[in-house]
């Protein structure tokens, strides 16, 4: 009887002493644990991707992506970065060019394609296409000039050419339909092909 | 004896080991080459070198697509030009910037020359609609 008495009137002292021992166990070991993620994504993210030799002398030396892109706005395919965004509001700052003799060309003109089959029609901003590429890495070799003179089909695009060229290699990819089929037929009014540019 | 206070820190804690043990079995990020990675190793391995590696990310923060694909003359297709040191010492293509003015000079090899050998000449991606085509 004693030693039951004993035991009941330790045990919640026993437990109330182990209380903050198990809880700054627990928190240095979830930190722990937090550290040892974080290092093995921005370490090792190269070590495990298929691509980087661990064994190259310069492997520690190269910045790994999440260091430069997690503070970019937040895409959800590609390198999860909203690119366009990121220029527009002066996140990055990319030069325009090496040679200053290059001529820095920006057009802000739409085309609306209506030959989308079932899909809503595209609307192809040149601005944001020439705020990053020249004049000349489309035309007239992937496009022509002139509105509707080169035949583009989704199955090609999803082949890597036309858009596929660079949509589904490095911009963002073909599994975002509506960032390009974004203009509804039933509520479209205007014209098809070049569109006025808004006066700003 | 039963503390209402004493309960909830005991709950908390219990939520702690609960996080902890999450956090510690938690499988590492399954790393996958960054999208748009290009490898170039048309002559690279044969040359005794590892294959480089382009990061278009890594470039495309600090220029535009232009600077490369115009001004540089790198073709839009992985493969498409014939990069050799020796053009590249010569201040075209790479070399064009990488020549401790605009960036980091040619002696730093493994910087670029910083692929597991064997890899194809080729472009990667982390999406789905990586792409089956001509890239």
């Amino acid at each position: 009887m004693m030693a039951t008495a004993t035991i009941r009137s330790g045990g919640p002292q026993r437990r109330e002493g182990r209380l903050p021992l198990l809880l700054l166990m627990w928190l240095v070991g979830g930190l722990l644990s937090m550290v040892h993620f974080v290092d093995a994504y921005a370490a090792d993210v190269f070590a495990n991707d298929g691509l980087h030799d661990p064994q190259g002398p310069a492997f520690m030396e190269l910045q790994r992506p999440a260091e430069a892109l997690a503070v970019l706005p937040a895409d959800t395919a590609g390198n999860k970065v909203l690119w366009v965004k990121a220029l527009r509001d002066g996140l990055i700052k990319p030069r325009t060019n090496i040679m200053p003799e290059t001529k820095i060309q920006i057009l802000d003109m739409d085309i609306i394609f209506s030959n989308t089959g079932d899909n809503d029609f595209v609307r192809f901003p040149h601005r944001a296409h020439t705020e990053w590429l020249d004049c000349a890495n489309c035309h007239e070799e992937i496009f022509k000039t002139k509105f509707g003179a080169t035949p583009i089909k989704m199955s090609a695009i999803l082949e890597g050419k036309f858009c596929g060229k660079c949509h589904g290699a490095v911009a963002f990819p073909l599994s975002e339909c509506a960032r390009c089929h974004s203009v509804k037929p039933a509520s479209f009014r205007g014209q098809f092909g070049v569109q006025p540019v808004e006066k700003k | 004896m039963c503390n209402p206070l004493k309960k909830n820190k005991k709950q908390f804690s219990s939520l702690w080991s609960v996080l902890g043990i999450v956090l510690i079995l938690m499988p590492f990020p399954s790393a996958m080459a960054e999208y748009a990675d290009v490898i170039l190793n048309k002559n690279a391995e044969k040359e005794g070198m590892r294959p480089v590696i382009y990061p278009h990310w890594f470039h495309r923060i600090r220029f535009r697509c232009k600077v490369c694909h115009h001004e540089l003359g790198f073709k839009m297709q992985v493969g498409g030009n014939d990069i050799t040191m020796a053009n590249i010492l010569d201040g075209k293509y790479c070399g064009m910037c990488h020549n401790d003015e605009v960036a980091w000079g040619l002696e730093h090899c493994h910087r670029c020359h910083s692929g597991l050998p064997g890899l194809p000449t080729s472009i990667k991606g982390g999406d789905k609609a990586g792409g089956p085509g001509d890239y």
